[in-house]
């Protein structure tokens, strides 16, 4: 098993033509994701490589019947995407676009919960079930099957540490990338609560950042909730406060969300605490 | 992006908020002559992107022009943590009865603007929060509908129970709150919301941040963008799409990711070293870019040892190999550099760095060690 995506995912592209959603489009088929349709407004009835393209996703939805939707439009464009893809009634919203206006997901993100759908992002690399399917831009083979959950709000940080996984014999059930804006979809407790949910899942690798109080909230659910180990990693330990670290979400506002906290919320709640990015696969075997 | 107090002050007067008159000086000869003008007692203050301004002696009342003019002196060219106070604004020094907070911020848990208000103004909102949380009302705004009259009665009737200064305040809570959604905001702030001993509702000082994002379709609100108030190393990498700040460090970093980049100086740390730097190349980073970003990180002269730690995803090694070679041809290093690479392209970003006598590594934690021992005067192994 796996969360939120398996080989039964179906799924539409928003911005198929463009730059990266092209691209990532092929890498997604060639890894074997069911990508069954393509959105650009006004290139309806052509095709992408073999995908056909709508010019709505209600359409594309209606035609081939896809669950998931992934969005690589540029971001002023990105909310009404995400707004789009929720109406047409796909039950995963995967929005890859960096630089969403924090305002617009004020809207969004009330109105795709409103309809039941889950969104992973915006500013997020998506998410991989190896051996299964990729949604996202997640680089296929630095994965390999096996018992972890993965859940991360970087992207390249995410990479170095699957990677030291599976070169390590270390396989991961779902890699989710939650993105590193401050008004994201999906958070840490989403995820936390389908790998405690998913038989496969044996232990969860979690790396969170400086700046807000997810990864406390997080702390405190797997205190409460979950039977499975997780192992924890913060990123940001020298960051000057009060400072944009690339990341929207990253900053350091008053006392609240310092690296020193979030590591003291996860020795509170029992977990693993990796100092080091290559301390997860020490930790990890001592799991498992 | 934070903007100046006098720029958010321009803002607000242009929604109505009733605001005391005042202008920005650069020259002590300004200073003076806006002083005549309000012919009032009037307060001088330090216009950076620093709180504390007060306590640091950047906020300072004048009863005359000639004050005026020596007060401003004082201030300007000052340094208020680490930043030179270019500018003052000169503004009527009202008549305080009583101060009030006024905020709205956008909240990650609630995925909301949140207005907060307190009666207990003019001080720090963090310590109200700390020491008499029951002083602040909070109240998260659905942006679909707006902030709704009731709800502006509701935050007014809070601050003053008198009902034509609650009014009176409920008509500020509204054009703060049109202020923040059509300029992007991340935060505005009047504190302190005054009364005047003739009953007046004013405000008496304004912040607001902008959000990043929104800039490229605003660009009115881009265009306060105050480069002399920033860092320049920091101006020059958002000109050439870098995220770069600089630190008090030795170890140039140049990363790709925002949170491999925090890793990496957090690694750095680790090993006893100290990040000069945060870097971030960005995703599909061009071999310009890392040109860019090693004329920025060569600049700074604390800089002992260049580290980059590069996980190909998007990014390509080879582009990034590329444009280290073009740049250490351009100028020549004096410092040592260790690269760490890997991921797409890697083999052919091996070759380029080989072919012109540079090593590659593959391991992130070991590159660490060895630059981190470079900047500290070690040899490397």
């Amino acid at each position: 098993m796996s969360i939120f995506i398996d080989k039964n995912t179906t799924v539409i592209v928003q911005g198929i033509t463009g730059r990266d959603g092209s691209f990532h489009t092929r890498q997604m088929i060639e890894y074997g994701t069911r990508i069954v349709a393509g959105v650009t407004p006004g290139k309806g009835g052509q095709k992408f490589d073999a995908v056909p393209i709508f010019n709505t996703v209600a359409e594309a939805a209606k035609e081939t019947g896809a669950n998931t939707s992934v969005i690589y439009v540029p971001p002023m464009y990105a909310a009404d995407a995400m707004m789009e893809a929720a109406a047409a009634g796909v039950t995963l919203i995967v929005a890859i676009t960096e630089g969403v206006p924090v305002l617009d997901m004020t809207r969004v993100y009330p109105f795709v919960k409103e309809r039941g759908a889950r969104l992973l992002g915006p500013n997020c690399p998506g998410l991989i079930s190896p051996g299964k399917s990729k949604v996202g831009i997640i680089p296929g083979r630095i994965c390999t099957p096996g018992p972890v959950g993965v859940v991360s709000r970087s992207g390249t940080l995410t990479y170095e540490i699957v990677y030291q996984l599976t070169r390590a014999g270390i396989g991961q059930t779902t890699c989710v990338g939650i993105g590193g804006d401050p008004i994201n979809g999906t958070n840490f407790i989403d995820c936390l609560t389908a790998f405690e949910q998913d038989p496969e899942t044996k232990a969860v690798a979690m790396m969170g950042e400086i700046g807000g109080t997810d990864e406390q909230d997080a702390a405190r659910f797997v205190k409460e909730h979950m039977s499975k180990p997780v192992v924890g990693f913060i990123a940001g330990q020298t960051a000057p406060p009060g400072r944009r670290m690339g990341h929207a979400g990253a900053i350091i506002s008053g006392s609240a969300g310092t690296a020193a906290e979030k590591i003291q919320a996860f020795e509170d709640a029992g977990m693993g605490i990796a100092r080091r990015p290559m301390d997860f696969v020490e930790l990890m075997k001592a799991r498992l | 992006m934070n903007i100046h107090e006098y720029q958010a002050k321009d803002i607000l007067r242009g929604y109505g908020v009733p605001i005391p008159p005042g202008d920005v000086a650069a020259t002590v000869d300004e200073a003076e002559r806006i002083a005549r003008r309000i012919g009032r007692t009037v307060v001088v203050k330090a216009q950076v992107h620093a709180g504390g301004r007060g306590k640091a002696g950047g906020v300072k009342l004048a009863k005359t022009p000639e004050e005026t003019r020596e007060v401003a002196g004082k201030i300007l060219g000052m340094q208020i943590k680490g930043l030179t106070v270019e500018k003052v604004l000169v503004t009527d020094a009202a008549d305080i009865a009583s101060e009030a907070y006024v905020g709205i911020i956008l909240d990650r848990a609630s995925k909301k603007p949140v207005f907060m208000v307190s009666p207990a103004g003019g001080i720090d909102i963090e310590e109200v929060a700390a020491k008499t949380p029951e002083k602040i009302m909070r109240l998260p705004i659905d942006t679909r509908y707006g902030l709704m009259p009731f709800q502006a009665m509701e935050l007014g009737f809070f601050l003053y129970p008198d009902a034509t200064k609650a009014r009176a305040a409920a008509k500020i809570m509204q054009q703060l709150y049109r202020a923040f959604m059509d300029n992007g905001a991340s935060l505005a702030e009047i504190n302190p919301l005054v009364v005047t001993p003739n009953g007046d509702v004013i405000a008496l000082d304004a912040k607001m941040s902008i959000d990043d994002n929104e800039l490229d379709r605003l660009p009115k609100v881009a265009a306060l963008r105050d480069e002399s108030a920033e860092e320049p190393s920091e101006v020059r990498a958002r000109n050439a799409s870098l995220t770069f700040i600089k630190l008090d460090g030795n170890v140039g970093c140049v990363v790709n990711g925002a949170g491999l980049a925090m890793a990496t100086m957090d690694l750095v740390k680790y090993y006893g070293g100290e990040p000069a730097n945060f870097l971030d190349i960005g995703g599909s980073s061009n071999p310009e870019k890392v040109v860019n970003a090693l004329k920025i990180i060569t600049a700074d002269p604390n800089v002992k040892a260049i580290l980059f730690n590069i996980f190909g995803g998007i990014t390509r090694t080879d582009d990034v190999a590329n444009g280290i070679v073009t740049a250490t041809k351009q100028n020549p290093l004096k410092v040592p550099i260790v690269i760490r690479l890997t991921g797409t392209n890697e083999e052919i970003a091996v070759k380029i760095l080989t072919e012109n006598g540079f090593s590659a590594m593959t391991d992130m934690d070991e590159a660490v060690q060895r630059a981190v021992k470079l900047a500290t005067g070690g040899t490397a192994a």
